[in-house]
């Protein structure tokens, strides 16, 4: 543990001196209404913590922790048939790739339309922008699975069932880790363009609402708490894989 | 009676416009020890991935024990070139699929046979290591061990020793004549080295020509049990020749 705190070192310097660098140039421009200080930032963050962390934060976190479930659920769903069957991989495999040639954020007002204001159009926004790349990336573990695996289980016996369970499922494990890594982030973000576009609550939303007043500080501020949501949601996500799966790729 | 026969069987790859295996009929009684010897690509291993049932023959049958193979189950192990352990199982958990598969037995029944079988390969303690932690010649072992707990008489081997390092190697052949000579199983042996076939093999069974229309059967005038002394005989010396010379009018340089 010691030693990957020592590695991480010159990313926290180098990341330290970015920082600097940015208060130093804001500070030299003088206009925190567009260009606010790293300290101002922190500063509107403390004055703003309880609408922040008891009315925004929980709205952005319910539609960024449904939208994941659904997305994981769809995306595994799709995994699996287009893996069991396929014609169902030629069926669904353009149209799972058409949906991501959807301008999300273009269409999202549509969303609002149809759904209302409430946490649903915000969902869709979610699940349109994450189930994808973990459709993707599962479906590429079970083919990752081993032909010859297959066979020596076919010589004992085996159903597609067993195969299923005892190779592919086992192969995709690290995959689908993978796409989790990269779901979270999306989730987060999906859920923030989906408030951005209309919401009565939400971190996304408090942020365009303080960019109508001009607060520079203020826009920052709910966008610098999503960022550090993200990353520790990915850490959790990464201490679970490293309690669940124990090896990667062939020895 | 033969424990497996194959009568007039063909089988034509569906990418291929001729029967690489071509109306083959050969029997192997039980409890020998047959190499099946070949240059690379001549068909050997087709004829044992007709055996354990991975492709249909086009004609013919092909029986194990007198009966047809399409009526049985758990007929046959096979042990394919690669170990093929699991690296996400440990070596228990990987012995332990033929048992989950085949099924039948407790979680405890299963936790003996494992453990007999890996104190019968040598590998006592390992069962909670992870493949990864063990050398080739152990995972070979290993994987040799969860062969025999199909629990059949007819042990099909595929090249397993190909990928190991020439000592590794011998002393895993003089280990798989130990294994067989206790266990009385009746097992074919597929390679190409002519050393290996002729040090094993109560006879060769050689492929001439491809397509396969016969297997050539060429007996070793050696008992069992052996050393690797017996190798150096004249007339294992000459046997080994002959069969080199056989090979290599097939190989085109």
């Amino acid at each position: 543990m010691k030693k990957a705190n020592r590695g991480n070192l010159p990313a926290a310097i180098f990341l330290f001196c970015l920082l600097f660098l940015w208060q130093l140039g804001a500070m030299k421009v003088n206009a925190a209404y567009i260009l606010p200080t790293p300290i101002q930032i922190l500063k509107r963050l403390w004055e703003l913590r309880v609408a922040l962390f008891t009315v925004h934060l929980p709205a952005t976190m319910a539609v960024t922790c449904i939208g994941l479930l659904i997305s994981v659920v769809l995306g595994l769903a799709l995994a699996v048939a287009m893996d069991w069957s396929p014609l169902l991989q030629k069926c669904l495999y353009p149209i799972v790739v058409a949906s991501q040639t959807i301008p999300t954020t273009a269409i999202a007002p549509l969303f609002v339309l149809w759904f209302g204001y409430g946490i649903w159009s915000k969902v869709l926004v979610t699940v349109l922008m994450t189930f994808f790349p973990i459709t993707i990336t599962v479906c590429d573990g079970f083919r990752a699975a081993k032909t010859e695996m297959s066979e020596l289980l076919q010589t004992y016996g085996a159903t597609r069932w067993d195969i299923f369970l005892k190779i592919k499922v086992p192969c995709a494990l690290p995959y689908f880790f993978s796409a989790i890594k990269m779901a979270v982030p999306l989730s987060i973000i999906g859920a923030a363009i989906g408030e951005w576009l209309g919401a009565q609550s939400g971190l996304g939303y408090f942020s365009r609402r303080m960019m109508t007043q001009l607060d520079g500080a203020g826009v920052f501020a709910p966008i610098v708490l999503l960022s550090v949501v993200a990353m520790l949601m990915v850490a959790v996500v990464g201490l679970i894989e490293s309690k669940v799966v124990k090896w990667r790729g062939e020895s | 009676m033969s424990q497996l026969e194959f009568e007039h069987v063909s089988y034509q790859y569906p990418s291929e416009d001729f029967d690489i295996i071509d109306d083959l009929s050969f029997s192997v009684e039980p409890g020998s020890f047959h190499c099946i010897i070949g240059v690379s690509g001549c068909g050997k291993s087709t004829i044992f991935r007709m055996t354990n049932g991975l492709l249909q023959p086009k004609s013919g049958t092909i029986r194990v024990g007198g009966r047809p193979i399409g009526e049985q189950n758990h007929y046959c192990g096979y042990m394919p070139q690669k170990d093929l352990l699991f690296p996400w199982r440990t070596i228990g958990e990987n012995l332990a699929l033929p048992l989950e598969i085949m099924g039948g037995h407790s979680k405890a029944e299963q936790r003996e046979l494992i453990d007999d079988a890996l104190a019968d390969v040598g590998l006592e303690g390992c069962r909670d290591k992870m493949p990864d932690e063990l050398s080739g010649g152990m995972r070979q072992r290993a994987a040799f061990a969860r062969t025999m707990l199909t629990g059949s008489d007819l042990l099909l081997l595929d090249e397993p020793f190909s990928a190991l390092d020439f000592l590794t190697r011998i002393s895993m052949q003089e280990w798989l004549l130990g294994q067989w000579e206790k266990h009385k199983k009746t097992i074919l042996f597929i390679t190409h080295d002519v050393e290996e076939a002729v040090f094993l093999s109560g006879s060769v069974l050689a492929v001439t020509s491809t397509p396969i229309h016969a297997l050539t059967e060429v007996p070793v005038p050696v008992g069992y049990p052996r050393t690797r002394e017996c190798l150096t005989r004249p007339d294992m010396v000459a046997l080994r020749e002959n069969l080199i010379d056989v090979l290599r009018k097939q190989v085109q340089p």
